[in-house]
């Protein structure tokens, strides 16, 4: 694991990227109709498949830890209230959902192991902070590429369409999705209790979510300045093959942001709960409101 | 209530909206209401609604009825609802050096004003790309497009 991520995919990623930008660049032909401008493509769309990529992970992880673990810190035991058939309903439901959450997280364990001499317990807030580790990164790296797409695609539109910028329904939406990913990393910085910042953070992380396919099928549903999806049938194969290699690419890049970022991520998470008190920029939440008045 | 059951309310909460959200974008009649540009006969159907509103106009240069007057700057073409003869279409003035790849039967979006003399005056022009890329054929050079544009619908003899 270790080897993989420190050596082969870090070099896949140089290796791909440059074999597939020097194809594109110097092997595949010019568009007939855009001449030599569209081989931006090969970089442009890499990076906001990726991008969306890079926030359906944070939209699977968000789900994840809110169905997996709730209460990493100080777990109250609970209190059974008179049930109603709705609340009855409602519980069903809920458990339903943690089943299959428990199926995703062991999916994450397998892929992100832990040490393996902590306590079941620590092991499932481990567990819980790992989701949350994987979601601040995704995000994190998702806006990073998805702003790039959008710089990538405006240098592309000025020569193509005759303009830098339009609020066609594309556009407008990934502008959208990019100010809304903005918004929850603000938010996880905001809130100093990890607990909280985790769970607050998920459900705008889901609420976010409703984006990605807005934007997908954007071009689909409205009229647009942005055209459709390209397919295969509809791209020259001498551009689909530099394609194919740089979007690999740039998953190669992806998995090797994601992988040094969830682990800043998760560094940061286990510091927080050795020293809750002890990270710099938080207030020390367990001194007195009023020991100046002590004082 | 449990973290753990709070947590998973919360999740269930969110993913209902997100899921009703996403339902009311997707299936609701939104795109009545969200056009991003009117075709031609949808422009010329709104009657006296259509003038002096800023509009986006959107179809396909008419092929033939592109007239550049180098001396001016001006261009004058009709944007029709599509490439087929007889479709409904408006004539267009711009005083824009158009994009590259402007040309007939290119879709295009132009924002303006229309009047009443039946003139869509642009002060915006944009082509848009279909999603179909291709090898230029044998002999073609995509570099000279503009070049070729400006030959051959030179209106002016005085152009260089």
């Amino acid at each position: 694991m270790k080897r993989l991520m420190k050596w082969v995919l870090p070099v896949a990623a140089v290796v791909l990227l440059g074999a597939g930008w020097y194809v594109g660049l110097a092997v595949a032909p010019p568009d007939r109709e855009m001449g030599d401008v569209q081989r931006i493509m090969y970089v442009h769309v890499p990076l906001q498949w990726m991008a969306m990529m890079a926030m359906f992970i944070n939209f699977v992880a968000a789900v994840a830890y809110l169905l997996s673990s709730g209460g990493n810190v100080g777990t109250v035991s609970a209190k059974p209230r008179s049930s109603s058939p709705l609340v009855s309903l409602l519980a069903l439901v809920v458990n339903l959902m943690a089943w299959v959450a428990h199926i995703l997280k062991s999916g994450w364990g397998l892929l992100m192991p832990g040490s393996k001499e902590d306590e079941a317990r620590a092991k499932q807030d481990e567990s819980g902070w790992k989701l949350d580790s994987v979601a601040e990164a995704s995000a994190e790296i998702g806006l990073v590429l998805g702003t790039a797409g959008m710089i990538t695609g405006s240098i592309w539109g000025r020569p193509t369409w005759g303009v830098y910028w339009s609020w066609d329904p594309r556009l407008t939406s990934e502008a959208i999705m990019l100010v809304t990913y903005m918004g929850y990393l603000v938010l996880r910085r905001f809130v100093e209790d990890p607990d909280k910042r985790a769970t607050w953070s998920s459900a705008v992380a889901i609420l976010g979510a409703i984006n990605l396919p807005i934007v997908w099928f954007s071009v689909r549903w409205w009229r647009s300045l942005h055209q459709v999806q390209s397919s295969p049938r509809t791209v020259d194969p001498a551009m689909v093959l530099p394609l194919r290699i740089s979007a690999f690419g740039m998953l190669a890049l992806l998995l090797v942001f994601l992988g040094y970022r969830y682990r800043q991520a998760m560094a940061e998470r286990r510091a927080e709960m050795a020293l809750p008190d002890a990270l710099p920029g938080d207030v020390p939440s367990s001194l007195p409101q009023n020991s100046s008045k002590v004082a | 209530m449990t973290p753990v059951a709070r947590n998973r309310l919360i999740a269930l909460g969110a993913l209902l909206v997100a899921g009703a959200g996403l339902a009311f974008v997707a299936f609701g009649d939104i795109g009545n209401n969200l056009v991003y540009y009117w075709s031609p006969s949808e422009m010329l159907g709104q009657g006296d609604r259509a003038y002096t509103a800023t509009i986006r106009l959107g179809g396909v240069v008419q092929p033939g009825s592109i007239q550049w007057n180098a001396e001016h700057t001006t261009l004058h073409f009709r944007v029709a609802d599509g490439p087929k003869e007889g479709a409904a279409s408006v004539l267009v003035r711009s005083t824009e050096t158009p994009p590259q790849m402007f040309r007939d039967k290119i879709g295009v979006v132009v924002e303006g004003t229309y009047d009443k003399s039946g003139v869509f005056s642009s002060n915006r022009l944009m082509v848009n790309h279909s999603n179909e890329y291709r090898a230029p054929k044998e002999g073609e050079d995509p570099n000279k497009w503009r070049e070729t544009l400006s030959d051959a619908t030179t209106a002016s003899a005085g152009a260089k």
